[in-house]
């Protein structure tokens, strides 16, 4: 066993820092306010390699390991929750199923110019109106071949991406029969004539990242745009949202660490009852806890990456790293605002976004119930 | 064309100096490619880019200046050496020109060096010169713009009366300043190639420095300057005028104007 990161992954964390101090995290204020999205970062992603964490080498990617990959989210997280979650979407969900399921032609025909970021960021969608946990319920957008067309018809709710990026990877019913093999995925570019993109949602955090509702009217695509084989479609998606957790669970402790750090340094300045905050045990202990719960947090993350890298599941040990780092990001951003007292609920200062961008940690790619509800079923067998 | 870029690792700018007992001291700072040799980097690789040929980073300094080394690979330099050897410990910018210029005779078949300004830690400025004077080769300065012609360069320097264009023949040694370009960012290609490259080390007979080296300048102390305490004053008043009469009063009273 050993807990040191390589020389290569501590330079690669060290540039992506640098790259997200400079470019990202000086604009995550205004993005928030103004709920846009930072074109311009993003654009000087594709030749870092960050628009390429689930793509292979050959197909213009980085073929990184799945740690470093977590590095990067983590440090993109610290930067800005909203930049980060269209970051992580796009490569934990969008670019990740055609890396995985798609056929050689598919690899190189869509994957270069996600890689590059020429082609924007990718989407995937998959909770309906109805819901996002449930999903072999919830999922009633439907697709049928006609002739070597698929049609398309339905809705999507809370997409993250659509209206920055070229590609929507959908999951859609493909077959009548009720179970778990009725679902297939399908690439539809966002230009496809009846795709409607609605405007973006007005949200409580993460407001820099797009989100959309869809609606697909007699959408149509050709029939080689299926990834994989039909009925894999639910299979295929929960594979993918595992490599997604992860990526999660790293932008939730990137949010952490930024709220600390500036808990600390408030702590350290401001004095009340004749000492530093900092000298007042309540805040010690609140600053022991985050320290503690962020190294534990990235320990488990770093675990579920590892294994994913071995190759075969990682299931529990995704769910297990996004649910802990997840709720644990909620708690040390509340209680940064809470040692920043006044200043903390303002928004003069940035803890207040730290925690309204970590609430949708524990509600995207599986809501902490659901994590449980996995990890519970691995554990009782 | 053959390029090298001489870089140079510095404490970063973000850090603070410390004073320990009366004596500054950068404590332990965290090190970085000195930010102006980015540009020079940079504008080693874009050069690259557009005429062919291959970049060599070259660094005088301890062990650690790999660091600084590597991340000129990971930026897209092709080679990195490192020039290291006690003789060096207490070089002053005379003896590391020396050493440079004999790491670039030793490459051989160079034909443009790259120079950040300055470094920002000792910030002398003066070593783009001093190399180019050991080599005899033309020396060009505060370079903000360059392009190639046929075995011949035209610059464009940023000096302080405007700026000049000036054209030299090659083989030249450019020190570059900020306005020339925006550095890259390594990527991770990049980094995966750094973390894996080999840097020679040279030791000081291998370029034909041998001998005791004394340097010209020492440093034999580096202190804080007096601390001045200032006093800070508010001027009110109910309109800009007023405000501005009770300022202009109050500098002539100051005998500042
Ligand atoms: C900013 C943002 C971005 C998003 N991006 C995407 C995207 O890119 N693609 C995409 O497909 N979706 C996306 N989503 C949707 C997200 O994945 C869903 O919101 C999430 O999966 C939960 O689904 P739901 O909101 O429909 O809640 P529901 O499924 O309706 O659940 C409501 C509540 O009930 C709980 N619950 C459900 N079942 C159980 C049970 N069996 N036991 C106990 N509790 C249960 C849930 O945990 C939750 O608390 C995004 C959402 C947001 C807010
Ligand atoms: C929306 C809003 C409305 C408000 N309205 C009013 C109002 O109408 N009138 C008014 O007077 N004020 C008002 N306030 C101010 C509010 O009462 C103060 O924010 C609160 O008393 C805390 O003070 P502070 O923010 O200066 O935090 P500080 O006193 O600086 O405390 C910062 C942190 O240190 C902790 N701390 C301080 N001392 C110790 C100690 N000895 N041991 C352990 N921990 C310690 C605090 O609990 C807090 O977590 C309002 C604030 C807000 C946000």
């Amino acid at each position: 066993m050993d807990f040191k990161l390589t020389n290569e992954q501590e330079m690669w964390k060290q540039a992506v820092h640098e790259f997200c101090a400079a470019e990202v995290q000086p604009k995550a204020s205004e993005m928030d306010a103004n709920a846009s999205f930072n074109h311009q970062a993003v654009k000087k992603m594709g030749p870092l390699g960050l628009l390429g964490l689930n793509i292979a080498e050959e197909y213009g990617g980085t073929g990184i390991d799945s740690i470093s990959a977590a590095i990067a989210i983590e440090e993109l997280g610290w930067s800005c929750g909203g930049t980060a979650l269209s970051v992580s979407a796009h490569n934990g969900l969008g670019c990740a199923p055609i890396s995985l399921f798609g056929s050689e032609e598919q690899k190189k025909h869509w994957l270069p110019a996600l890689a590059s970021g020429e082609a924007g960021l990718a989407a995937l969608a998959l909770t309906e109106p109805s819901g996002g946990s449930d999903l072999s319920r919830a999922v009633q957008t439907h697709a049928e071949l006609d002739g070597d067309e698929w049609v398309i018809n339905g809705s999507k709710a809370w997409i993250t991406n659509p209206s920055v990026g070229s590609l929507v990877v959908t999951l859609c019913r493909t077959d009548s029969r009720e179970d778990s093999k009725a679902f297939s995925l399908i690439i539809v570019p966002t230009d496809t004539k009846g795709l409607h993109i609605h405007p973006a949602e007005s949200k409580m955090g993460v407001r820099a990242s797009p989100t959309h509702a869809l609606s697909y009217e007699n959408v149509r695509v050709p029939a080689k745009h299926l990834l994989g084989e039909i009925g894999q479609g639910l299979y295929q998606t929960y594979e993918a949202l595992d490599g997604g957790r992860i990526s999660i669970g790293a932008l939730a402790i990137g949010l952490a660490r930024a709220a600390l750090e500036e808990a600390m340094r408030y702590a350290k300045q401001r004095e009340a009852f004749n000492a530093k905050l900092s000298g007042h045990q309540a805040i010690q202990w609140m600053i022991a806890d985050g320290v503690t719960q962020i190294e534990a947090a990235r320990w488990l993350i770093f675990h579920a990456a590892w294994k994913k890298d071995q190759g075969g599941r990682f299931t529990k040990e995704a769910s297990m790293a996004k649910l802990f780092a997840s709720e644990m990001a909620e708690k040390v951003c509340r209680n940064a605002i809470q040692i920043l007292g006044s200043y903390g609920y303002s928004q003069e200062y940035p803890v207040e976004r730290f925690y309204r961008d970590a609430r949708l940690m524990t509600i995207g790619e599986g809501t902490s119930e659901v994590q449980r509800m996995v990890i519970s079923k691995h554990a009782l067998g | 064309m053959n390029i090298v870029v001489c870089v140079k690792q510095t404490p970063d700018t973000a850090a603070t100096i410390s004073i320990e007992e009366g004596k500054a001291t950068w404590g332990d700072a965290p090190l970085v490619l000195n930010p102006w040799d980015e540009y020079a980097v940079e504008q080693a690789i874009l050069t690259r880019e557009e005429l062919g040929g291959k970049v060599t980073a070259l660094s005088l300094g301890p062990e650690e200046a790999r660091e600084a080394l590597k991340l000129a690979l990971a930026m897209g330099c092709d080679e990195a050496i490192l020039i290291n050897d006690p003789l060096f410990e207490s070089a002053d910018t005379l003896i590391v020109s020396r050493a440079l210029a004999a790491g670039i005779m030793k490459l051989g078949e160079v034909e443009l060096v790259f120079f950040g300004r300055a470094s920002v830690d000792s910030d002398s400025g003066v070593l783009g010169s001093q190399t180019a004077r050991r080599l005899g080769w033309p020396s060009i300065s505060w370079a903000a713009a360059i392009s190639h012609h046929e075995g011949a360069i035209e610059v464009e320097r940023m000096i302080d009366e405007g700026r000049q264009v000036v054209r030299s023949s090659l083989p030249a040694v450019i020190s570059v300043v900020k306005e020339i370009n925006e550095p890259r960012y390594p990527s991770f290609m990049g980094i995966r190639k750094a973390s894996k490259a080999e840097i020679p080390t040279w030791s000081a007979e291998s370029i034909g420095i041998d001998g005791s080296l004394s340097p010209a300048v020492t440093w034999p102390e580096m202190f804080a300057p007096q601390v001045k305490s200032a006093e800070c004053e508010f001027i009110a008043g109910q309109s800009a005028q007023e405000i501005a009469e009770g300022l202009a009063d109050r500098l002539i009273a100051e005998k500042v104007i």
